[in-house]
C-alpha cells in the first residue's frame, strides 16, 4: 500500500500517533481539507464542534488540566485562529499543555492580505511556548511531533502549528518521526543538583518555623504523595498557591489553606512569619506574594522550580533548586530529619482559630451568600469528591476558600491570566477527558455570559455537567475594588442579566433558581440526581465582598479583614 | 531602598538559523522590557547555527532574566554572558565625514593615527571605516564630528572569548549535532 498521504491525513495520523482521542474545533476554508480528510478516512478521533474558538482553546486546556494529557484545538485561518488567542494566553500563563492546529492561507497568498489572512504565528508568539508556520509538507509531521513534545515536557505550555492550506492538500510519503531534533530544548535534564538538595535539607532541618508553599508544579510532576511524606516526616505546615490547591489535602491537619490577595489570614501570617519557606512548583507571582519586597521578610526561601527563569524573577531567593518537583522531593526526603515544631504549629493554630471566629459562615444571617453555597456543595459532593471548574471573580475566591479540595487536580481555574469565561468551556474539556467524574462549574453571572454559548456544546455532547451561577447582579470583584478603592462609584459594574433558567431551558438544559439558604443543599442534590446537565441560578446577596483582601502593591501583612460579628467594619 | 547598580553586559547567543528566530528574540526583549544597546547577528562556524552578540544594560537580576528567558526560546541553543571573560570585542563603523580641500589632510591624519581607513572620496566628503573596540571607535567618531558627520552606520559590538573552545561551546556543538541531546520519547 502506498504511504502517500495528504497534509490533512498527516495531521490526523500524527494526532493518532500521539494518542489523541478528542479534539475541539470549528472549521473554515483554510482548514477545510483537514476536516474533509477526517470524515473521508474515518479516523477514530472525536471532533467536538464548539460554538466559538475561544471555547475550543479553553476546552483543550480543561481537558489537559483534568487528565494531564495534552489537549488539542483546531481553528481556521484569520478570525478562527485569532479567536483562540485568549485561550492560548490562559494556558500559557498556567503552564497547561495544548497543541493548537490552525489553517493558514495558501503559501502563494502569504503576506498579501488575502481573505482571512492573519499573521497567526506573529500574534501567538508571546502567548505560546513555541509555534510553527508550515509552508512545506515535508516539515509537517516533524512539526506536529515536536509540538506535542514541547507542549507536554518540561514546563508544559501551548504550542501552535499554523498550516498553509496548500500544504494540507499536497501529498507526500508519510512516516511519523520517532525522535525530535531540538538542540535548544533539553527538558530531560531536570534533576536538581546534589548540592542544592543538601543545602535545602540543612535549612529545613534547622528551621524553627518552616513552611511549605506548594504550587501546581507539584501536580504536574505528580509529586503529591512525596510532598505529603515530606510534610508529615518533619511536621511542616503546607500552604498552597491558588493553582496549587489540590496538591495537599485541604483537610489534612498540616494543611493551612492558600495564601495571597484573598488567602486566609492565618495562611498569610504564616507566610510572613516563617523562618524557612520551601516553595515548590509555585512561581511566586504578585497575587501570592503581595508587594515583592515585603514578602516573607524573615524567611530563607528555598525555591524549587523546573524553570531556571523563575529563580529570583520576583523574589530574592536564598537557595534555588532547579529541578523537577518529584525528583527533588525524592532526593530531599532521606535527608530531612523528623521534627515536631510544636510552638510553631500552636502559633498557627491560634491564628487559625481567630480566622475561624471571623468566618462569614460563623456569622448568623439569613442572607444567601456564596461561601455558604460553596460549603454546601462541598458537603453534597461527599466532602470534595468532584472536580470544580471555577470562572474568575469573587465566586472564584469563595470557591477556593470554602470548598476544601482533597483530590489532586480537582480545581481547574484560570489563575495567571484571570480569564473570565474560562469556566464552562474548560469544564466541557474536563468532562470529555473524565466522563465519569462529577464536574461542577462555579461561575459568576458576568463571566458565565462570556462563554455561555457553549451550552450548545454541552447538549451536543450530552455532558452531565452541573453549573452553579453565583448571580449577584454585578461584575462583583471589580465592584469590590470600587467599594474599597474608588469610593463606591460603581462605574460599569451593575449587570443586566437574562433569566438564566429560561436561557438554560432554551438549550434544553434543566435549571432552577435558588434564592433561600435553606433550599441550597436540596437544590444541589437535585442537580446531582438529574441525569444530564443542570443549571442552578443562585441569586445571592449583591454586596457581599471577599475577605481577607490585600490591596495590590501592599504587603500580605496589611490585610483588610472581614469585620468581626456584630461589629461595624474596621476596613 | 538603595539604588541597585546597573551594569553593561555583553552576551553571546547561539540560535538555530530558522525563519522568525530573530523576531522571537526581539519580541522577548520588548515584552520583558529588557534594555538592549546593540545587537549583531550572523552565521557561526556551525552550519545551521547563527550567532548573536548583544549588549544589555541592567541589574544582575535583569541579566539573569535575559539569559534564562532567552535560553527558554526553543530555537536558542545556548547563551553565555562573556562580560567577565577574556574577550576580544570589535565594532565596525562607517562614517561619511565632510572633508573638502581645506581640511582633508587633517581628516586623513586622524584616520592614520586611529588605524582607520578611507573607503571612498568625493569632492566635499569621504567615507572612512574603523574597526575596533568601543572606546577607540567612540573617540574616533568624536574627533570626526568636529568636521561634520553627514552619515554614520555602526554594526554593534561583536565578541569572541580568547583561547581554545570553552567547555560550554563543545557541549553546545555536540547538542547541535544531535549526539547527546537524548530527546527521545
Ligand atoms: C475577560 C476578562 N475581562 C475582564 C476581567 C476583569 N474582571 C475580573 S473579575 C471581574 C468581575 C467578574 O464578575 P462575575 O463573573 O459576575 O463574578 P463575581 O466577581 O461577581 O463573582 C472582572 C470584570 C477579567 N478578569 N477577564
Ligand atoms: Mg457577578
Amino acid at each position: 500500500m502506498s504511504k502517500m498521504k495528504t497534509g490533512g491525513q498527516i495531521v490526523w495520523e500524527s494526532l493518532l500517533k500521539e494518542g489523541v482521542e478528542v479534539v475541539f474545533g470549528l472549521p473554515g476554508g483554510a482548514i477545510l481539507p483537514a476536516y474533509d480528510d477526517l470524515m473521508k478516512y474515518e479516523y477514530p478521533i472525536h471532533h467536538v464542534l464548539v460554538t466559538h474558538e475561544q471555547g475550543a482553546a479553553h476546552m483543550a486546556d480543561g481537558y489537559a488540566r483534568a487528565t494531564g494529557r495534552t489537549g488539542v484545538c483546531i481553528a481556521t485561518s484569520g478570525p478562527g485562529a485569532t479567536n483562540l488567542i485568549t485561550g492560548l494566553a490562559t494556558a500559557y500563563m498556567d503552564s497547561s499543555p495544548i497543541v493548537a492546529i490552525t489553517g493558514q492561507v495558501p503559501t502563494s497568498l502569504l503576506g498579501r492580505d488575502g481573505f482571512q489572512e492573519a499573521d497567526v504565528q506573529g500574534v501567538s508568539l508571546p502567548v505560546t511556548k513555541h509555534n510553527y508556520l508550515i509552508t512545506d509538507i515535508k516539515d509537517l509531521a516533524d512539526a506536529i511531533k515536536e509540538a506535542f513534545y514541547i507542549a507536554g515536557t518540561g514546563r508544559p505550555g501551548p504550542v501552535l502549528v499554523d498550516i498553509c492550506k496548500d500544504v494540507l492538500q499536497a501529498s507526500i510519503e508519510f512516516e511519523y518521526p520517532e525522535t525530535v531534533h531540538l538542540p535548544g530544548y533539553r527538558p530531560n535534564l531536570n534533576a536538581p543538583s546534589e548540592d542544592s538538595i543538601a543545602r535545602a535539607a540543612v535549612l529545613l532541618n534547622e528551621a524553627k518555623k518552616p513552611l511549605i508553599v506548594s504550587g501546581q508544579g507539584v501536580s504536574i510532576a505528580r509529586a503529591e504523595k512525596e510532598l505529603r511524606q515530606l510534610a508529615e516526616k518533619a511536621n511542616i505546615p503546607v500552604a498552597t498557591s491558588l493553582l496549587g490547591i489540590g496538591t495537599f489535602p485541604a483537610t489534612h491537619p498540616l494543611a493551612i489553606s492558600w495564601g495571597g490577595m484573598h488567602g486566609e489570614a492565618y495562611t498569610n501570617y504564616a507566610m510572613q512569619d516563617c523562618d524557612v519557606m520551601f516553595a515548590i512548583g509555585a512561581r511566586l507571582d504578585d497575587r501570592l506574594t503581595g508587594a515583592f519586597d515585603t514578602f516573607a521578610p524573615n524567611a530563607k526561601i528555598i525555591h524549587v522550580d523546573l524553570d531556571p527563569a523563575e529563580m529570583g524573577k520576583n523574589i530574592t531567593i536564598h537557595t534555588p533548586v532547579i529541578g523537577d518537583a518529584l525528583l527533588t522531593l525524592k532526593m530531599l526526603l532521606p535527608q530531612v530529619q523528623p521534627n515536631e515544631h510544636p510552638a510553631w504549629l500552636a502559633q498557627i493554630a491560634d491564628w487559625k482559630s481567630e480566622s475561624t471566629d471571623r468566618d462569614i459562615i460563623a456569622q448568623e444571617t439569613d442572607e444567601l451568600v456564596a461561601p455558604y453555597i460553596m460549603r454546601q456543595l462541598w458537603h453534597a459532593t461527599d466532602e470534595g469528591d468532584a472536580t470544580v471548574v471555577s470562572d474568575v471573580g469573587q465566586h472564584q475566591m469563595w470557591e477556593a476558600q470554602y470548598f476544601h479540595h482533597t483530590k489532586r487536580r480537582s480545581l481547574l481555574t484560570s489563575g495567571g491570566l484571570g480569564t473570565m469565561g474560562y469556566g464552562l468551556p474548560a469544564a466541557i474539556g474536563a468532562q470529555m477527558g473524565l466522563p465519569d467524574e462529577e464536574i461542577w462549574v462555579v461561575a459568576g453571572d458576568g463571566g458565565f455570559q462570556m462563554t455561555m454559548i457553549e451550552l450548545s456544546t454541552v447538549m451536543q455532547e450530552r455532558l452531565p455537567i452541573k453549573i452553579a451561577i453565583i448571580n449577584n447582579g454585578f461584575l462583583g470583584m471589580v465592584r469590590q475594588w470600587q467599594d474599597v478603592f474608588y469610593n463606591k462609584r460603581h462605574a460599569g459594574t451593575p449587570l443586566f442579566n437574562p433569566d438564566f433558567v429560561k436561557l438554560a431551558e432554551a438549550y434544553g438544559i434543566a435549571a432552577k433558581s435558588v434564592t433561600r439558604k435553606e433550599d441550597v443543599y436540596d437544590a444541589i442534590k437535585e442537580a446531582q440526581a438529574h441525569d444530564g446537565p443542570y443549571l442552578l441560578d443562585f441569586q445571592v446577596e449583591e454586596f457581599t465582598n471577599v475577605y481577607p483582601m490585600v490591596a495590590p502593591g501592599k504587603s500580605n501583612a496589611d490585610m483588610i479583614r472581614r469585620p468581626m460579628p456584630n461589629m461595624e467594619g474596621e476596613e | 531602598m538603595s539604588e541597585i547598580p546597573m551594569k553593561r553586559h555583553t552576551m553571546i547567543a547561539w540560535m538555530e538559523d530558522k525563519p522568525g528566530v530573530l523576531n522571537r528574540v526581539a519580541g522577548l526583549f520588548r515584552r520583558r522590557n529588557f534594555n538592549i544597546e546593540s545587537l549583531a547577528v550572523g552565521h557561526s562556524e556551525t552550519p545551521g547555527i547563527s550567532r548573536m552578540t548583544f549588549v544589555a544594560r541592567g541589574t544582575d537580576r535583569d541579566m539573569r532574566q535575559i539569559q534564562t528567558q532567552l535560553d527558554k526560546l526553543i530555537n536558542v541553543v545556548d547563551i553565555q554572558d562573556v562580560t567577565n571573560e577574556p574577550v576580544v570585542m570589535r565594532e565596525l563603523v562607517l562614517v561619511k565625514v565632510q572633508a573638502s580641500n581645506g581640511n582633508r589632510s587633517q581628516v586623513m591624519q586622524i584616520v592614520d593615527i586611529y588605524r582607520a581607513s578611507i573607503i571612498d572620496v568625493d569632492l566635499d566628503s569621504m567615507i572612512v571605516q574603523i574597526v575596533g573596540p568601543e572606546d577607540r571607535v567612540e573617540s574616533f567618531v568624536k574627533l570626526l564630528s568636529n568636521f561634520g558627520i553627514a552619515e554614520m552606520v555602526r554594526t554593534g559590538r561583536v565578541a569572541m572569548v580568547r583561547g581554545g573552545k570553552s567547555e560550554k561551546q563543545v557541549q553546545m556543538e555536540t547538542a547541535v549535532l544531535g549526539h547527546s541531546n537524548g530527546n527521545q520519547q
